[in-house]
């Protein structure tokens, strides 16, 4: 069972808040895939490779040539909030 | 975070800790970050540019948008095994970006694409020297690509910082630009070594012709680790200098944070780690608690990329391609100059100032004229007007031609200054200002004769002291027959003219 | 010109004889979406005007300069950028959102001439496998409209099964194309990975996403992928395919050999799947090929390797939708991590969030070995297992689903058996192979799914293996069997 500490850190790095019941509910859920994915733990695969594509591909490169930029209004048509051609966030600190 | 290699063989050289630490033996590491200077991102193809309006210079894949793909850059990988290869780093030979996940609003994806694991380079080292000539060396952990986050203008509030402002405005033009990050073993042991150190990095990545190098624009920054320890003890607990924008403030911004470390050890205070910034201005530094999951990255090898294959042909030919680096240039050109390794290194600290002097030296055949005037004039002028030496006025031919002037005996040392003025002034080459303004030197004995003559007659007392032995009345004359011809009097055939007149 | 043609090679026959004219056959369409798509609820955008304007534009042109396609209607799923066009992946958190560039593949339909109806409905992100994670509305199933169409492609089977488009784009993660054409009795085709551009393709989990066909017939599905495949300078892990696709013409099986993955015929199977799918190997054996069980013990591992690297990856993915540049932003937010906080808790649903938290976990610090290591090893396990397969037999085949569509709301309740949903798919994503869900007949009146699996790059043989079974088996495809009234 993983803890709520440890659900209320991962809520955390992934930028999510939730309420008490959503809480206990995603607990629960996390718990549950969690064990089940934990199978896996139980396979010795050593000296197997790790596979990161099922296809192999290799050495895709790009030539350093120029493509157009969207213009500053292209750029910043879908910023909720826009001041000056730069994105709006709300205070940092 | 460090890959696992083992530790480079020039670490570790021991060196005392310096008087003013009271015993304790500093420990810095730096990670430098070098923005390369290739034409398009790393991983779209946006110029790469500075000072455009904001937004301009951004495409969907550097704004992060929804299901755009990164390509890599192929210059920037070279550029990158240029600064690895240079550093003697082992080339990884199946390299891999990973993504590295933190939320902060100049990082449009949410996760910045860099190395991890399979960095491009790891185990190299650097030497340096300090000014008094004391040579050192540091190992090189890794070095490795990245991309660079936008760029945040934080508004309201009094200071335009972080803290206190309203709200903040994120610019993505610089996001996307190619990085490398050199990460050193923790061997610098100074403040200073930590300058003399960066000194040589920059000076050799400038030479390398990948980077403008601009601690100012932001083209190379430098963030240190430090910490002390009792001399054989284990190393403390190190804080973080962060974005350390000059040669000047990273030393100062070591020395006050060293001065704080030692100051709560001694006190019985324990050192947190810590992300400490370094204020120009009051000379102090203020630390900022890093928070637990802070540093909780996830990396995760990045599946929109490919691995990046390196062979030993690969590796061989970009080695082939690199320049001349500073060390062996600064040995080459002290040895064929008759130059001293002080002089030397001033002028190879920079690679086209290096070019520049090599190619006064080709044309004169004289070094040391060579090396005093680059050194002196054209250096003061370039400093003046804060300009680099690609942009000099005047170019290595025409100073060059100056300088043959000054030989042949044409110009006088003093003369060939005004007319190294006129020519930074008017962009003309020597021969001509030399010609149009009659600032030829006066080597006609016959002329010249008949004035010294006249001017020993009209000043019979001075030419009694002179006989007398007062030596010195020689200068009250040579300033007469200068100012009578305007300073274009050849002072060597003066001097001889002179005391021939006196003595008779 | 009163019934709807229903292939697109149909659409496309009667263009060239002049029989129908664009704008004709795209309103014939937009008037059937009209009147069916409330009951079914496949659409999230319907593009009138853009749609009109385009078959105007074909309409336009002498006939003799049109490309072989040009006229055709098409309708895509929501996580495909179209510029202008709002494409929202089915979540509150895109609401609004307008790419400024086009995918890939839409560039390439749009070259080729395609008229776009519009954007079909999804589960939110491509995460589920009954488009009842939509953070919109759920899709039905046109042969029963209590019954989910499956997912995530939900809406772009639904789409095509309805007759509100002749064929659509669907992308596939770990089944999200041939388990919602199975469950809709419409062919739906996963290529290689590799062979269609990901670029304009909303990531879900990028090293097993692809774009594929769900079309009503295997033809149409050859020459939809030939229409999309290629390798593209902006997806560094494109290839294309080794040759063109022809259209399949194939009538017989001679000299294949088929293995059925017994693994998948265990008692999470249901009878009448079963049946059907027996049915389907008589078929195979009548038109001269050979089926053989083979065992693939590591795909049984499949599962769990997904729910480890799917979510690993969608959480950085996902880690962009911010609020700060673009989509929905949580309003009045008094600082920066409040309104990171806010507006992905309120724009993303509980799926998306569930599986946000599933990858943050597993990557985060001291995990990542232990999981997303184990599980890409396991990857090699399955590669390995499938190659050594294919070294005895031509193809796989096995159920797509081990059950028929659902009940809306059967399984919303328990995610571990929504995830079985895909125990047969999942595996062939893993391996990066090619996989087609073909109509292999009934079960208590709703379709059931074929799937076929080839070794990488092997879309040819898989669509000609694919044709001639289709004709030998003539499953009643269409007309949708369930009259939808508004």
């Amino acid at each position: 069972m993983i803890r709520r500490e440890e659900v209320e850190h991962i809520a955390r790095l992934a930028r999510l808040t939730f309420d008490e019941a959503e809480l206990g509910r995603f607990q629960h859920d996390l718990s549950q895939i969690i064990d089940y994915v934990q199978t896996l733990a139980e396979l010795d695969l050593t000296g197997l490779a790790p596979t990161a594509h099922a296809v192999e591909v290799k050495n895709v490169l790009r030539a350093d040539e120029p493509r157009p930029c969207l213009s500053q209004k292209e750029a910043t048509a879908n910023g909720p909030l826009v001041e000056e051609g730069q994105f709006v966030v709300p205070r940092i600190g | 975070m460090t890959a696992d290699v083992s530790r480079s063989a020039g670490q570790g050289r021991a060196v005392s800790a310096p008087p003013d630490s009271q015993g304790w033996e500093i420990v810095i590491g730096l990670e430098i970050h070098v923005q390369l200077s290739t034409r398009t991102k790393m991983f779209c193809g946006c110029p790469v540019t500075f000072g455009e309006p904001p937004n301009t210079q951004v495409c969907p894949i550097c704004l992060g948008h929804p299901g755009t793909l990164p390509v890599t850059n192929e210059r920037a990988v070279e550029y990158a095994m240029r600064i690895a290869l240079a550093l003697d780093c082992s080339i990884t030979r199946e390299t891999i970006f990973h993504r590295k996940n933190y939320f902060y609003p100049d990082l449009p994806k949410g996760y910045q694409i860099s190395q991890f694991d399979l960095p491009l380079g790891v185990v190299g080292h650097l030497d340096a020297e300090l000014e008094d000539g004391s040579g050192f060396s540091v190992g090189i952990t890794r070095v490795h690509m990245e991309e660079d986050a936008g760029k945040l203008v934080h508004s309201g509030g009094a200071t335009g910082r972080i803290q206190g402002a309203d709200y903040s405005l994120a610019d993505f033009n610089r996001g996307g630009t190619p990085l490398v990050e050199i990460v050193t073993e923790p061997d610098i042991r100074t403040p200073e070594q930590a300058r003399a150190f960066l000194v040589e990095l920059k000076s050799l990545i400038e030479h390398l012709d990948v980077s403008d190098v601009n601690m100012e624009e932001g083209s190379l920054r430098c963030d240190a680790n430090v910490s002390i320890r009792r001399p054989g003890e284990a190393l403390g607990v190190k804080t973080e200098l962060k974005n350390m924008n000059s040669f000047r403030f990273l030393q100062r911004g070591l020395e006050a944070e060293i001065e704080r470390q030692v100051a709560a050890l001694e006190d019985g205070e324990t050192i947190h780690q810590a992300t400490v910034h370094f204020d120009p201005t009051t000379g102090r530094v203020s630390t900022l608690r890093s928070k637990e999951e802070a540093h909780d990255y996830r990396y995760f090898p990045e599946p929109d990329l490919v691995p990046i294959v390196l062979d030993e042909d690969r590796i061989e030919r970009v080695r082939a391609s690199l320049p001349e680096l500073p060390a062996a240039r600064r040995a080459r050109v002290a040895d064929a100059y008759g130059l001293s390794p002080y002089d030397a290194a001033v002028l190879c600290a920079n690679r086209v100032l290096g070019d520049y002097f090599e190619r006064v030296a080709a044309l004169t055949g004289d070094g040391k004229l060579s090396a005093n005037w680059v050194m002196g004039e054209l250096s003061a002028y370039l400093n003046a007007g804060g300009l680099p030496v690609s942009e000099s006025a005047v170019t290595p031919e025409r100073l060059a031609g100056l300088l043959a002037l000054l030989n042949d005996g044409t110009l006088s040392g003093k003369l060939a200054k005004e007319v190294f003025q006129i020519m930074v002034e008017t962009g003309a080459d020597a021969g001509a200002v030399v010609a149009e303004r009659g600032m030829g030197q006066i080597s006609d004995a016959g002329e010249l004769e008949a004035l010294v003559g006249a001017i020993v007659a009209a000043n019979p007392g001075p030419a009694a002291e002179f006989r007398q032995g007062h030596d010195r009345v020689l200068g009250f004359f040579v300033g007469q027959v200068m100012k009578q011809t305007k300073g274009q009097a050849n002072p060597k055939l003066t001097n001889e003219l002179l005391r021939k007149h006196l003595a008779g | 010109m009163d019934a709807l043609p229903l292939t697109a090679n149909g659409c496309r026959d009667l263009l060239a004889a002049g029989e129908v004219s664009a704008t004709e056959l795209a309103t014939l369409y937009l008037d059937r979406i009209e009147s069916v798509d409330d009951a079914v609820g496949s659409f999230l955008l319907v593009d009138r005007k853009g749609a009109l304007a385009q078959a105007a534009a074909v309409d336009a042109k002498p006939a003799g300069e049109r490309l072989p396609w040009e006229g055709v209607p098409i309708a895509l799923k929501d996580l495909l950028c179209v510029k202008g066009l709002e494409t929202t992946c089915a979540s509150r958190i895109l609401k609004g959102y307008r790419p400024p560039y086009d995918a890939t593949v839409v560039a390439k339909l749009r070259a080729a001439g395609l008229v776009f109806l519009g954007k079909l409905n999804m589960d939110e992100f491509a995460m589920g496998s009954s488009t009842e994670n939509s953070g919109y509305h759920v899709t039905r199933n046109p042969w029963d409209l209590e019954r989910v169409p499956g997912g995530s492609s939900g809406g772009s089977a639904a789409c095509v099964a309805a007759a509100e488009a002749p064929w659509t784009l669907g992308s596939d993660t770990g089944g999200s194309i041939r388990q919602p054409a199975a469950l809709c009795g419409v062919v739906g085709l996963k290529p290689t990975y590799g062979a269609v551009s990901r670029y304009g393709l909303i990531a879900f989990a990028s090293s097993l996403d692809q774009i594929g066909p769900l079309t009503r017939d295997v033809r149409d599905s050859a020459a939809l992928l030939s229409l999309i495949a290629g390798r593209d300078p902006m997806d560094s892990t494109s290839l294309g395919l080794p040759a063109p696709i022809s259209l399949p013409d194939r009538t017989d099986l001679a000299g294949l050999r088929f293995g059925i993955i017994g693994e998948y015929l265990g008692e999470s199977c249901e009878p009448g799947v079963r049946e059907v799918f027996d049915h389907a190997v008589a078929a195979i054996h009548a038109l001269g090929g050979v089926c053989e069980e083979v065992s693939l013990p590591s795909v049984e591992k499949g599962l769990a390797a997904y729910y480890i690297i799917a979510p690993a990856e969608a959480s950085s993915n996902l880690a962009r939708f911010d609020g700060a540049r673009y989509g929905r932003r949580a309003a009045d937010a008094d600082d920066l991590l409040e309104m990171y906080n806010r507006t992905r808790s309120e724009g993303f649903g509980e799926e998306v969030k569930r599986r946000i938290m599933i990858g943050t976990y597993v990557l985060s610090a001291g995990y990542y070995d232990a999981y997303y290591g184990q599980a890409q090893r396991t990857r090699t396990l399955i590669i390995d297992d499938f190659r050594r397969a294919f070294e005895n037999v031509d193809f796989l085949i096995s159920p797509t689903s081990p059950t028929v569509a659902f009940k809306i709301g059967e399984r919303t309740e328990d995610p571990l058996s929504m995830y079985l949903s895909d125990l047969c798919t999942i595996p062939v994503n893993l391996a990066g192979l090619p996989g087609i869900s073909i109509p292999a007949g009934h079960s208590g009146g709703l379709p059931v799914g074929l799937q076929i699996i080839g070794p990488h790059f092997s879309e040819q043989g898989l669509l000609d293996a694919s044709y001639a079974l289709e004709q030998r088996l003539a499953v009643r495809t269409s007309p949708p069997p369930v009259e939808v009234t508004r």
